[in-house]
């Protein structure tokens, strides 16, 4: 701790202490708590204490009966778990029998201010802060904190309640690390006594009759096993599974819910992924049995699943099922790219299942159960499902499957993608999912192209995405947009999609959605029609129906929507092409490099968006790496060798540079009143000094040309004045005024955020101070 | 009270309903299906259709209605719900024998009248050179080629109405606002709510004193022009008559607006025109209202579009007069003061031009590609058939159906091979089953009776449970043709009673709250109105003996005995028994009430809920003395 914040700590302490000065703003205990963790994390919470005694004073002071506000009664309560996370430290306070005199009986525990429900969460979180070390746990057991902490489960405030729940957890792990040697036994004696008495409870729990109990027990199981895997969490489910399957017994089952929610966490660990996995699978079973009538054609879960009356348990009115089948979902897809994912993974049955799901919500499906009918009737037109369903069925694709149910896959999507009825959300997840199974269809060896399947399925996909694209709403024809600009990225370059497309009116669309009205539109179609451009798959102005036309270039139209558009995102859009075109040596871009750049940074310069400016930083760079012979990122099937050293004298090779005022934009952008941008001006200068410093001959160092009217103008621009341009840079005036600069200086002070000096602690103290008016003079900062 | 089921088309309804005394019908909608059995009738000589092998008739159109199930004449009212179930009007008003009243709000019969004007123009534009009619004859029928030759009772088939026809029965409309009660008869009132699908579209509440039925046809919950549709009055019904669902329910109709907008603009970028058949009155309104705020965002502002029909003007214009029959967004716009609908505005910056038809000035202004909304949508007479013959060859071309009335499929069948796109958009903004379910869960009536094909999926999507009507108890379904008796008793009937005989009613407090008098009166009906009046007086004159009105006025009622109340209390009236010197009394309980035994006298009092028995042995002195020990329980009057 710094010295002026240990003298503003007393007069702090006694302000806290007193309850006459209200502190009326908790947000700045809550950051004082996290400065007082952020210290004992670094250093030893004992020294803080043993340097500061108006710490332990405040602490003590908290026992005094007296009328404490519960807010900094619950802070010191959190601040004393704090500090007695460190063992040394817990004994120290232990020694001044502060500890159990601020969480046993004779604490809040027992008083008025325990009815505040702020006290007994800051009573939990201070008790969840200590129990790192053994000597809590014994002080646990010994002073009957978890006989509360059972009781609080249920309490009036859900935070409190929950928070006793995740403590008990933590309690649970922490007694259970101890005896490491070897996976414990199922003995109850070979427990250590505080795990054995939660679990106690947790078993009493399980047996009552009362619901909210069962709830309290399932949860904290469900924590338990959801984030610890180690071995005894295996023995504690093995202990605990015949009271669980007991409650599934029972009609109806008791916090069904909750149950669900627990056997899905018991999926994770896996020793029990077998016969968690199944429990898992079952709504999706349920699902795949609604529309097959042969018997055990899941492949996933024989026996009951589809029956009616398991429908009914599992998948009762349309929130549960929804949200039941949500849930699945989510965890399935989870559960897909880990490598410990049950094993053998029921891929063509999950599949046929998503498809079966996508169709029941389609309406498309044909039940063949009552069951069934039932399941159509709850899903029909749930969006929801529909977009978990089509999330997982994207996921899916990493896998294959039997090429009946992919044609499915793609049948399915099509429907979507066709239906009026789906829903812009909908239908953009349609269209996600569409491009990953596309981007997974077998290909044919040594050929990057589609195979013919996922080819004529892209023959009716065109006159969909043609459709989406005239949408009256805008998200669709945004993600029809963004969809036509990942495809093309993929297969531009393949002959049998370059014709299928150019067959197309897409390409002529996405010229039209150029002028779109809405904005996000305008940024999709400038994209899509770089990525078009880039493959030369753009609408050639010399087709006959343009002929007489005011029909323009990419470039041009982009460059015009550049320096016109109202909105920022179509802008930023045109910067991102423009710098990918530059990066890929773009044909309209390579017949005149410089001309380009001059007029992009033109143009960028005085665009009022900062992204704009900050991706004109990023299109100079390039610039600067091509000028300068050194690829960004060396492709290594480039056919020209990486230049070894620049052959021409380094003022030459700026030449260009200054041609296309790249440093007249730079040196503005680096007094950019966004620091972003000033930021990234500033790595780009000092990028070029290192080049230039590390290739200039000791003659051109020498060379000290007159720098001084660029730095008083510099200067003024530094103040705000940018009026005034550069004008006709040299080279060496370049090499001289980048020499001259302090930019690791200017680089340092931007790397700071704007309120660094707001947001130290020395500013905290001050503040919550200035507030009771115990400074003389009131310093807080206004923000 | 019976209804008798005329019609089975579901969206085209024309029942009859018998209710106290009065024969209401409800709708005469207009079945046109079996135009598509018929040839298109071209504006301009069709080599093509003329040559096509095929019946030189011409028979007008068809109206179906089973009218042997009932006089037509004895008809007291015909209630219509909305323009498109009075097509058959005429037919009835005058061909039945019909002397009755039509009842209809304004907008109704003001669009009602547009559409058979455009009908009646559309059929007598093209007269035919002869008509036939012998074919008809069941012999010759069969021979025909299906599915003429399948075609049910085309003895029914009739030929349109004449504008006089339609004038006459026109004039045979009542006008009237939505909540205003209309008495029948003195027996019923009815009463026409907002439906909220189209303009002045209604539904009626039938109701007596005692009794409610509920008509609900053709309505809907979605936000388009019309007023919203008024739900909360048809709570307390008996019975609700539900018919006018959506007859497209898988196709939600903003989705198929955006269908409609998409390929519409896909199109005409394409350098297409679009042909859109359509009624000159209704789904138009907002289609247009939709192009309006889409066509600059598509860059179609430099396309025209034209609305060609008799009536197109008219249509236009009434839209925008109706106000009070607006929805609140619209009325609202009239204050500012600003036309309701945009077409307004598109008519006023030339981007919607409209024509009485495609002779005269359309045909000097027509610019391509285009927009074109004409009727009519079964594709067999109006401009929309020069237009399939115009524009059917090029694949730039688009066909957009959007009328849900006929299958597009059989409207293009005579045009085929079509090399145009055609595009299937069913707009039909009327209930579905989900809004059916939650309608019905809110306002509750005691029966539902419904046409037979919203008790079952559809055919063709058997699977789909939720494309039915559900409800408890179970609807009750009618078919074509059918009488039902529908489902409750009438109880009760209110009778007034004149003022001076109440003022004469003496009435006794039985229990706090309820009194009772007896009444002697002479019960008068007249127009469906009960009335008690007092009995007519004795011929000699009295006078100022009031007060013995019960001996004087009503000679009769001297043999009346007084009419007990109450219940008697059997421990008390034990104990009054002992008090009167009765021992050895014991008491029974049976099923309806209790026996009081006197062992020593033989006897036995009876005590029910409703009668009291003394059987005692020829005792009479005995069972007076006890009958005047249980009178004292009671009260007499």
């Amino acid at each position: 701790m710094d010295p002026e914040c240990s003298q503003l700590l007393p007069a702090l302490c006694a302000v806290l202490a007193d309850p006459r000065q209200p502190m009326a703003d908790d947000t700045c205990l809550e950051k004082l708590l996290d400065w007082f963790k952020t210290i004992t994390e670094a250093g030893s919470s004992l020294l803080l204490l043993q340097e500061n005694p108006c710490l332990v004073e405040l602490l003590c002071h908290m026992l005094k009966p007296q009328d404490l506000s519960s807010r900094v009664l619950s802070f010191s309560l959190r601040l004393t778990g704090v500090f007695a996370a460190q063992e040394d430290c817990f004994q120290y306070l232990q020694q001044g029998e502060l500890l159990p005199r601020l969480f046993g009986e004779a604490g809040p525990l027992g008083g008025a201010a325990w009815t505040a429900p702020t006290v007994r969460s800051g009573w939990i979180q201070g008790l969840r802060s200590l129990a790192r070390h053994p000597s809590a746990l014994h002080f646990l057991a010994d002073c009957g904190a978890v006989d509360t902490i059972f009781s609080l489960q249920g309490d009036s405030s859900l935070f409190v309640a929950s928070a006793a729940g995740q403590l008990l957890v933590h309690i649970l792990g922490l007694s259970m690390q101890g005896p490491a040697d070897g996976p414990p036994s199922l003995q109850a004696g070979d427990w250590p006594a505080c795990a054995q008495k939660i679990v106690d409870h947790i078993e009493e729990s399980l047996r009552s009759a009362a619901t909210p109990q069962i709830t309290q027990a399932l949860n904290v199981l469900t924590t338990t096993f959801g984030h610890c895997h180690d071995p005894w969490t295996r023995v504690l489910w093995v202990r605990l599974s015949p009271l669980v399957a007991g409650l599934l017994e029972k009609d109806p089952v008791p916090a069904a819910h909750s149950l669900v929610d627990l056997l899905l966490s018991v999926a994770r660990p896996q020793a029990l992924r077998a016969q968690a996995f199944a429990v898992l699978l079952q709504p999706l079973a349920c699902v795949l049995k609604a529309t097959t009538q042969a018997p055990g054609a899941s492949g996933m879960v024989d026996g009951t699943a589809g029956d009616s009356v398991t429908v009914d348990t599992l998948l009762p009115s349309k929130a549960a099922c929804v949200g039941l089948l949500c849930r699945t979902l989510a965890h399935l897809e989870l559960l897909l790219p880990l490598p410990q994912r049950p094993c053998p993974w029921p891929q063509a049955s999950l599949l046929g299942a998503a498809v079966t799901l996508l169709q029941l919500c389609q309406g498309s499906a044909s039940p063949t159960s009552d069951a069934g009918r039932h399941l159509c009737a709850l899903l029909l037109g749930c969006v929801r499902v529909q977009r978990a369903a089509l999330d997982f069925l994207g996921t899916l694709s990493q896998g294959t499957g039997p090429p009946e149910l992919v044609t499915e896959v793609f049948a399915v999507l099509l429907e979507y993608l066709r239906s009026p009825d789906s829903s812009p959300t909908v239908l953009k997840k349609a269209f996600q999912a569409t491009f990953r199974w596309l981007l997974s269809s077998p290909k044919t060896p040594g050929c990057w192209d589609l195979d013919p399947q996922a080819l004529l399925f892209l023959r009716e996909l065109l006159p969909v995405l043609q459709k989406r694209l005239c949408s009256p709403c805008w998200e669709v024809r945004d993600s029809g947009l963004e969809f036509l600009t990942q495809m093309t990225g993929r297969w531009g370059g393949q002959a049998s999609f370059r014709h299928a497309l150019l067959a197309s009116e897409v390409p002529k669309l996405t010229e039209q959605l150029l002028r779109d009205p809405e904005s996000y539109v305008r940024a999709s179609a400038v994209a899509a029609t770089g990525q078009l451009s880039s493959q030369g798959l753009c609408v050639s102005p010399a087709s006959p129906e343009h002929l007489g036309g005011q029909q323009k270039s990419p470039l041009s139209e982009l460059l015009h929507i550049l320096s016109t558009d109202s909105e920022g995102f179509p802008r930023r859009a045109a910067m991102h092409v423009f710098t990918q075109w530059l990066r890929d040596s773009h044909a309209d871009v390579v017949g005149d490099t410089e001309e380009f750049v001059a007029g992009v940074l033109q143009v960028a310069s005085q665009d009022l968006d900062w992204e704009v400016r900050a991706q004109g930083l990023e299109l100079a760079l390039v610039f600067l790496e091509q000028t300068l012979g050194q690829p960004g990122s060396p492709c290594p099937y480039a056919v020209t060798p990486p230049v070894v050293a620049p052959a021409r004298p380094l003022a030459q090779a700026l030449q260009p540079l200054c041609r296309v005022r790249l440093f007249e934009f730079a040196f503005r952008a680096l007094f950019d009143c966004d620091r972003p941008v000033a930021q990234k001006s500033c790595d780009l200068l000092l990028f070029l000094r290192a080049k230039t410093a590390s290739s200039s001959s000791p003659q051109e160092a020498r060379i000290s040309p007159d720098v001084a009217s660029v730095e008083a103008a510099l200067q003024r621009w530094q103040a705000g004045d940018q009026a005034q341009p550069l004008g006709d840079l040299e080279p060496e005036v370049v090499l001289a005024v980048l020499r001259s600069m302090d930019l690791e200086g200017l680089r340092g002070a931007l790397a700071e955020s704007s309120d660094h000096v707001e947001k130290s602690p020395q500013s905290l103290l001050q503040d919550m101070l200035a507030t009771v008016g115990i400074l003389g003079e009131n310093e807080a900062d206004c923000y | 009270m019976k209804l008798y089921c005329l019609s089975g088309h579901p969206t085209l309804p024309c029942n009859v309903l018998k209710f106290k005394s009065t024969t209401i019908m409800l709708d005469c909608g207009l079945d046109m299906t079996s135009t598509l059995n018929f040839l298109p009738l071209p504006l301009v000589q069709s080599p093509r259709l003329s040559n096509l092998p095929g019946w030189s008739l011409k028979d007008g159109n068809a109206f179906l209605d089973k009218t042997e199930l009932i006089d037509l004449s004895t008809v007291d009212v015909i209630l219509i719900s909305n323009y498109h179930c009075m097509m058959a009007l005429p037919y009835i008003t005058e061909h039945t024998g019909f002397t009755g009243t039509v009842y209809a709000t304004e907008p109704t019969m003001q669009i009602g009248r547009l559409l058979m004007e455009e009908l009646v123009n559309f059929i007598e534009r093209v007269p035919k050179a002869q008509s036939a009619s012998l074919w008809k004859n069941k012999d010759i029928q069969r021979l025909l080629p299906s599915p003429l030759k399948d075609a049910v009772e085309v003895s029914t088939w009739r030929r349109c109405y004449t504008m006089q026809e339609v004038n006459s029965a026109l004039s045979k409309i009542q006008l009237v606002g939505y909540s205003q009660k209309i008495e029948l008869f003195g027996a019923v009132q009815v009463t026409p709510l907002s439906s909220g699908y189209a303009l002045g579209s209604s539904n009626w509440i039938i109701q007596s004193h005692y009794e409610k039925v509920s008509y609900v046809s053709g309505s809907s919950l979605l936000t388009t022009h019309p007023q919203p549709m008024d739900q909360a009055s048809l709570k307390n019904s008996d019975v609700l008559i539900l018919t006018g669902l959506t007859q497209i329910p898988t196709a939600n109709p903003d989705g198929m607006v955006g269908e409609f907008c998409s390929n519409l603009a896909l199109t005409v970028r394409n350098g297409g025109n679009v042909l859109v058949p359509c009624y000159p009155s209704g789904v138009i309104y907002d289609l247009l209202e939709c192009l309006y705020q889409y066509i600059d965002s598509a860059g179609l502002s430099n396309i025209p579009f034209y609305f060609i029909s008799p009536v197109a003007n008219s249509s236009l214009e009434f839209s925008q007069i109706f106000a009070e029959w607006l929805c609140h967004n619209k009325q609202t716009k009239v204050y500012l003061p600003e036309p309701p609908f945009p077409h307004a505005e598109l008519i006023q910056t030339n981007k919607l031009k409209h024509y009485p038809s495609l002779h005269g000035d359309f045909s000097s202004d027509f610019r391509q590609p285009c927009v074109v909304f004409t009727g009519h949508p079964s594709l067999r007479f109006g401009d929309v058939v020069h237009f399939m013959e115009l524009w059917g060859k090029s694949s730039l071309n688009t066909v957009i159906f959007t009328e849900p009335d006929f299958s597009y499929l059989e409207a293009l069948a005579p045009y085929q091979p079509l090399a145009m796109k055609c595009i299937y958009c069913p707009i039909d903004t009327r209930l579905n089953f989900i809004q059916v379910s939650k309608l019905l869960k809110e306002v509750q009536p005691l029966h539902v009776v419904c046409p037979e094909q919203y008790t079952q999926p559809p055919p063709a999507q058997s699977h789909r449970m939720d494309l039915m009507i559900d409800c408890q108890p179970p609807a009750m379904s009618y078919r074509r043709a059918e009488v039902l008796a529908l489902p409750f008793k009438r109880r009760y009937e209110k009778i007034e009673i004149m003022p001076e005989l109440a003022d004469a009613l003496v009435p006794m407090e039985i229990k706090p709250g309820i009194s009772l008098a007896t009444v002697s009166a002479v019960l008068h009906t007249k127009d469906n109105k009960h009335v008690l009046q007092p009995p007519p007086r004795p011929a000699q004159p009295t006078g100022g003996k009031k007060r013995k009105r019960a001996s004087d006025d009503i000679p009769d009622c001297k043999v009346l005995k007084p009419l007990l109340s109450g219940s008697i209390p059997v421990e008390q009236f034990v104990q009054t028994l002992e008090k009167h010197g009765f021992s050895d009394i014991k008491v029974e309980d049976t099923a309806k009430g209790h026996i009081v035994l006197l062992q020593e006298a033989e006897t036995l009092i009876q005590i029910e809920e409703d009668s009291t028995h003394i059987i005692c042995d020829n005792d009479e002195m005995l069972r007076v003395r006890l009958r005047d020990l249980v009178l004292k329980f009671l009260q007499k009057f």
